[in-house]
């Protein structure tokens, strides 16, 4: 049992460590600040498929799913928006500015379902 | 020989102070912001389904509240204007319907009227159903006691059932080519009140210095309550599509004396994007954070 488990910490270690899971993070991080550059250019969908691809990259890139929510919420996908903010809160809680950006989501996706009732 | 050795004593600390800046700057500069504000517009999508409909005839709404001002006229003006620009329905120019002298000759007529069908029909412009002549067969609101002043929810209440009278709403689409029809209430009443409010109160301390304080004060108060419900008919059919309700109030000193029709477009005016957002997709600007 123990040397199982010291065999998956080692393995943990040694992937988390390694430079293909560093190359990921750095790919991920890199796809994030490029979609940043193109939506702050107003090139929204570019932006939504840049941190498309940063979440596929890494899964737990809580900033990539913020930043792809908010494209989503500008492009009026506010079901994939929700799903995002979501899952960004998820992997990270504790951040104000998700969570701020989240509340302000929530206010106009609350509207629009009073209006649907 | 003192001012050179002087400046040797001096330009060291500055020298390394400057290092630091320098380093701090190469820090920040390597480490970046982490976030960006940006500005987003989030499109919504209307309620109201209008592709079947090219024109949209705001007719009147059944009134109610302050005399001071003509909530009929004027919300039927202001809804007009504000969906001549910002909605793709053409806007029909048509007289602006009584809807309480409409509901209160429906109200009055008896039962033998319908075997006459609505005298008229097709020809007659929609002033000449104020005057009881529209009501055509179907539901109608005879037999209900309609209170001659509209002054609260209460009085409105009766009212409402002249919007389930399928058959005339839709011989008045017929008159205008089957358009949407915009109707609905309005109830815009005085409101005094008095209570503890908070306030924030300037001061200046001894140093001149500038700061902004809470302050809980009792106050008298008075001010406007604006209850619109909006009901949207297809002039097809004659059947209610879609209706809402809202409220608002604003309040003032009691001293000031502000004019109630100024009152009543600023409480409009909160309301019209909602108003809208039922025909046409709107634009909701905001700003987020991106984050690295």
């Amino acid at each position: 049992m123990n040397t199982r488990l010291i065999a998956i910490v080692a393995s943990a270690a040694v992937l988390f460590a390694s430079p293909s899971f560093a190359d990921a993070k750095k790919d991920a991080k890199s796809q994030v600040e490029f979609g940043i550059s193109v939506a702050q250019r107003g090139l929204w969908r570019e932006a939504i498929y840049r941190w498309e691809k940063a979440t596929q990259i890494d899964p737990s890139y809580a900033a990539a799913y913020n930043d792809l929510a908010i494209g989503y919420e500008h492009e009026g996908q506010l079901d994939k928006a929700r799903k995002a903010y979501e899952k960004a809160l998820e992997l990270d809680p504790n951040n104000s500015q998700v969570r701020q950006n989240y509340e302000l989501f929530k206010e106009i996706n609350d509207r629009t379902a009073q209006k649907d009732k | 020989m003192i001012g050179p050795h002087r400046k040797t004593s001096n330009a060291l600390p500055r020298f390394v102070l400057a290092c630091i800046a320098a380093m701090l700057a190469a820090l920040v500069a390597a480490c970046g912001t982490d976030y960006f504000e940006i500005p987003i517009e989030t499109p919504i999508q209307p309620k109201l389904d209008v592709s079947p409909f090219q024109r949209v005839l705001v007719i009147g709404f059944v009134a109610g509240g302050t005399d001071d001002v003509d909530a009929n006229q004027e919300t039927v003006r202001l809804l007009r204007s504000q969906l001549r620009t910002k909605s793709s329905l053409k806007v029909i120019d048509a007289d602006i319907l009584p809807l309480i002298e409409v509901a209160r000759d429906q109200s009055q007529q008896t039962p033998s009227d319908d075997s006459n069908g609505p005298r008229g029909e097709g020809s007659a412009p929609p002033r000449a159903n104020a005057n009881g002549n529209g009501a055509g067969v179907g539901e109608r609101i005879q037999g209900v006691a309609l209170p001659p002043n509209i002054k609260d929810e209460k009085d409105l209440e009766p009212y409402e059932r002249l919007f389930a009278n399928t058959a005339y709403w839709k011989r008045i689409g017929e008159e205008f080519q089957n358009p949407l029809i915009v109707t609905g209430t309005v109830l815009f009443t005085n409101r005094s009140t008095s209570g503890f409010v908070q306030r924030d109160q300037e001061t200046f301390d001894s140093l001149g210095r500038r700061r902004v304080m809470p302050m809980r004060t009792y106050m008298e108060r008075k001010g406007f309550i604006l209850r619109p419900k909006f009901v949207f008919i297809d002039g097809r059919t004659g059947a209610t599509m879609y209706s809402e309700s809202y409220r608002e109030e604003i309040l003032y000193n009691a001293q000031q004396n502000t004019p109630a029709l100024s009152s009543y477009f600023e409480l409009m005016d909160r309301l019209v994007p909602n108003f809208l957002s039922a025909l046409s997709s709107q634009k909701i600007r905001g700003t987020r954070v991106l984050l690295k």
